[in-house]
């Protein structure tokens, strides 16, 4: 009896080291799952049903995208970029000239289009880190041209898209097992396979670690999280599954938060980046090579700016001059909502992330309680400004002790 | 025996977890210069926080008598009210003002808050004139050096009818002469304004020779005072007081086992990158071998740290022309990454703005500058990281919770071990150390120094810039004398000494 108390009590202990030390992401997860409680009771309910769910992964991954590229900028020393909702509309516009107007195959157009996006990061990319402007000045600049040449394309007009667009930004993979009462069951199994993965690449790390002889999390705990996230990954998919089933756009996003999340904590490159911004010169005299850094870190950011751009176009089944205004605050919003610093060298790909859905819940929430648009900015300004004062004060907090 | 200006009683101040000062009692006589000492994270700076009400009544437990009277300051401006000015280690000026307008910055001579500038310029100059600084007036603060902006500072507490002056290492950041010019300015406002001082220092041969009481501090509480005249006022004896034993010897012994050159660098020529027809280095040539501690001792400015950065990879300086050959081979570092893979590691000047990525641990600073060595493809092996950063940790004895802890939150000796561990395990041949004990305690200095040493008798070639002659002296097996951008002596340590070295930069002149 003894010692089952004992072992109780040491893991208690470990769980709030492990709580104390990653406050700040815990904090925000904690926001964002009372957020969805309350919108869940304010909504009698609607906010959680599975079609709205649905819903509401289709209505911000395109935000969700540039937001990850947009942390990788911000953790370079808190540089944003303002020219990625311009760009979006100039990827959108131009793959509507290519497939459209030129009658060029859609997945070339697609593809030329994603080029275009990377070069027009390139091009900023060049400016802010080998001529040493300002990434404000220079992407703000590059708000207004991508913008104009947006506008030249089109002439002002909006024109239709191929289906294919659509698909990539609505559609679901099709039900390739098939069931009974709409239950959509290849999305479901895609869920049982990713929690398989899941758990085999857990254990692989912990067997790792113990031949490596340091200090673990106890097993139960072990077992306690892995537990936990394979039923919210399955309780996800099978509620995706009553919906229509699995969007090919979530699929999309999975793959990239996954990417960039591996590239900023596992790679030498993310190293790089987290110590640009941490402290350039340290960085540099260190070996790094901060420009090249830079400047594909806005290279990058183009590139995923274009494929926000190729998503919306599908979303709205056009390109419009007007496309994708006002995207790059969204993004940059949920970075800081996110727990990035401004000042750099802070925040985390998931952050971004959960801070996007933050924003999305909050618009999708407002918009079913019927709140006007006016409140609806009102209320989402206060929640980026109180935000980032928890995330400050915190801070302060923490240096003192 | 005179009253006392200012006394301390069991000031006991806890932050969450640490007991920073522990029933503390400083007592200081009107009219004298007292001095704090003790080692870094002894609570000085801590003591002198909550005299000058950063730290604010309610927050600590004690009582705070100011000419007699109980002082509750609530906040720097309460303080300062009282007469009681504290200059901080990293000054506090507005870098693109002038020092007119610095000195009377939050304190305007104005009049319904319009303020006039001749009176403003005016009462300048006199105080100017009274701390010694020959500048005009309206010169930007970012134009003249450390030493004149230590003066404004002074002037500026001066303007606010100072009568208890804290000075917080004052002398750090300044050469030897101006120290020197800092100190004797420091008594005469003593002995003429009967301005009481308190200053802290790690510079234990200003503090014996300029104060009449000493104050030492250990680990948060009073260890003793020792008073000009009754007591034994000398280094070691203050040392024994600060780190609890008798430090013998400063620098550790070692017997040099020298080999072959190491590194030549023959007529190395350095422009400024703000200016590019101003030559930094002027035709430097110098080598050193394996196994051996070269110093390079100099004025500040004398162009010694442009001159290692210029070498490890460019990292400072336009038009770099002249030969490194490093092994009987030239080499052309064109960048840091590629002088790091040539064997060559810097540890810089300045260990917070480039030593360190402050806000990341002590893991993540450790294996910045080899990511290669801990990674496969460009992917990190998150635990040969760990056991990396583990072992540096325990082999130099870096004070820490864990290899987790931010390294802005560490000692300055145990940072500047983080960015030792950093270098050695770059495993470099040819290692430049900048000032590598700059502002750490002499207990930490010791350890640095034993580190140097095992890195020579590794067989490596140590080069070290330092602007304290002894450590110089102590250190190093020849030196080479450094003046306005040009190599102006070389000696054996046997012929080095503090007189010999500033003979060197005196003939060699400016210019």
């Amino acid at each position: 009896m003894n010692k089952i108390r004992d072992i109780l009590k040491r893991n208690m202990n470990k769980i709030k080291d492990i709580l104390k030390r990653n406050m700040r992401q815990y904090a925000m997860l904690i926001a964002f799952i009372f957020l969805m409680v309350m919108f869940q009771i304010l909504t009698d309910g609607i906010l959680l049903k599975p079609i709205n769910v649905s819903r509401l992964i289709l209505q911000n991954s395109y935000i969700l995208i540039l937001a990850i590229g947009m942390v990788l900028c911000i953790l370079t020393g808190g540089n944003i970029d303002l020219s990625v909702g311009s760009i979006v509309a100039l990827v959108s516009a131009s793959s509507a000239l290519l497939s459209v107007t030129l009658g060029l195959p859609v997945i070339l157009s697609i593809l030329l289009a994603l080029m275009l996006g990377l070069l027009a990061g390139m091009w900023q990319g060049f400016w802010i880190a080998y001529v040493k402007i300002p990434a404000f000045i220079v992407t703000l600049a590059g708000m207004l041209v991508f913008r104009g040449i947006n506008n030249l394309i089109l002439s002002g007009q909006t024109i239709l898209l191929p289906d294919l667009y659509v698909t990539i930004a609505s559609g679901v993979i099709p039900d390739f097992i098939g069931g009974e009462g709409g239950l959509h069951v290849t999305t479901v199994v895609v869920g049982i396979i990713c929690s398989i993965l899941y758990i085999v690449a857990e254990y692989g790390r912990r067997k790792n670690k113990m031949k490596y002889g340091f200090e673990m999390s106890s097993f139960p705990l072990f077992i306690g999280k892995v537990a936990a996230i394979v039923l919210v990954i399955n309780l996800f998919t099978y509620w995706l599954a009553l919906a229509d089933g699995l969007p090919y756009v979530l699929i999309l996003l999975a793959v990239l938060i996954m990417i960039y999340s591996f590239i900023t904590t596992k790679t030498t490159a993310g190293r790089h980046i987290y110590a640009l911004g941490g402290n350039a010169t340290a960085a540099a005299l260190s070996g790094i090579k901060t420009k090249q850094v830079l400047f594909w870190v806005y290279a990058n950011m183009g590139l995923l700016a274009a494929v926000a751009g190729i998503v919306f176009a599908g979303r709205l089944n056009s390109a419009a001059p007007t496309a994708g205004q006002g995207f790059e605050l969204d993004a940059i919003a949920a970075c800081f909502i996110g727990g990035a610093s401004a000042t750099g060298g802070v925040g985390t790909v998931i952050g971004a992330i959960i801070g996007g859905f933050i924003m999305g819940i909050l618009n999708n929430g407002m918009s079913i309680m019927g709140v006007s648009t006016f409140w609806q900015s009102i209320v989402k300004g206060m929640v980026l400004l109180l935000a980032v004062a928890f995330d400050v004060y915190s801070k302060s907090k923490s240096k003192t002790s | 025996m005179g009253e006392y200006i200012l006394e301390m009683k069991n000031i006991t101040k806890t932050f969450p977890g640490v007991k920073a000062l522990d029933n503390v009692n400083l007592k200081v006589k009107k009219g004298q210069i007292h001095a704090l000492v003790g080692e870094n994270g002894a609570g000085k700076s801590t003591l002198m926080n909550v005299l000058s009400g950063i730290y604010p009544y309610g927050t600590y437990t004690g009582d705070i008598l100011f000419n007699g009277s109980k002082c509750r300051f609530k906040d720097i401006k309460d303080s300062e009210h009282f007469g009681i000015a504290i200059i901080h280690q990293e000054l506090a000026l507005s870098p693109y003002m002038t020092i007119a307008e610095n000195i009377f910055l939050g304190n305007e001579c104005a009049k319904n808050r319009i303020i006039d500038w001749d009176e403003t310029h005016q009462k300048a100059i006199r105080l100017m004139q009274k701390v010694g600084l020959k500048e005009r007036h309206n010169a930007l603060i970012k134009d003249i050096g450390v030493g004149k902006q230590q003066l404004v500072e002074i002037a500026k507490a001066l303007s606010k009818d100072v009568k208890l002056l804290i000075l917080d290492e004052p002398t750090a950041a300044l050469n030897d002469e101006d120290s020197d010019n800092l100190l004797n300015l420091l008594t005469e406002l003593n002995e003429k304004q009967g301005i009481t001082c308190i200053i802290i220092s790690h510079k234990l041969n200003e503090v014996t020779k300029i104060s009449d009481e000493i104050t030492v501090l250990r680990d948060g509480a009073t260890i003793e005072t020792l008073i000009k005249g009754q007591d034994e006022i000398t280094e070691g004896r203050i040392i024994k007081g600060m780190v609890g034993r008798e430090l013998i010897d400063r620098f550790p012994k070692r017997t040099p086992k020298i080999g072959q050159i190491g590194l030549e660098v023959k007529d190395w020529v350095v422009y400024d990158p703000a200016n590019e027809d101003k030559m930094k280095i002027k035709n430097v040539s110098f080598h050193v071998k394996k196994g051996e501690i070269v110093g390079i001792a100099g004025l500040m400015g004398a162009g010694r740290t442009e001159l290692a950065m210029s070498i490890f990879g460019r990292a400072y300086g336009k038009k770099i022309d002249g030969k490194l050959v490093k092994d009987g081979k030239e080499i052309r570092p064109k960048n840091v990454s590629e002088a790091i893979k040539e064997g060559m590691a810097y540890v810089t000047e300045d260990r917070k703005t480039a030593g360190l990525v402050l806000i990341d641990d002590i893991k993540a600073n450790i294996t910045l500058a080899s990511l290669d060595k801990i990674s496969k493809h460009h992917v990190i092996d998150d635990n040969r990281e760990i056991h990396v950063a583990e072992e540096y940790r325990k082999k130099l004895r870096i004070k820490s919770s864990s290899i987790l802890q931010k390294a802005g939150n560490l000692s300055g000796g145990n940072q500047q071990k983080v960015v030792v561990s950093k270098w050695i395990f770059s495993e470099p041949d040819v290692l430049f150390l900048d000032e590598p004990t700059r502002g750490i305690d002499v207990g930490a200095k010791y350890e640095i120094y034993t580190i140097i040493h095992q890195l020579a008798d590794e067989g490596k070639s140590i080069v070290l810039i330092s602007s304290e002659l002894p450590e110089i002296l102590g250190m190093c097996d020849r030196v080479y004398v450094m003046n306005e951008g040009k190599i102006v002596g070389e000696m054996d340590k046997e012929d080095a000494c503090q007189e010999s070295i500033m003979r060197c930069i005196l003939q060699s002149g400016p210019g």
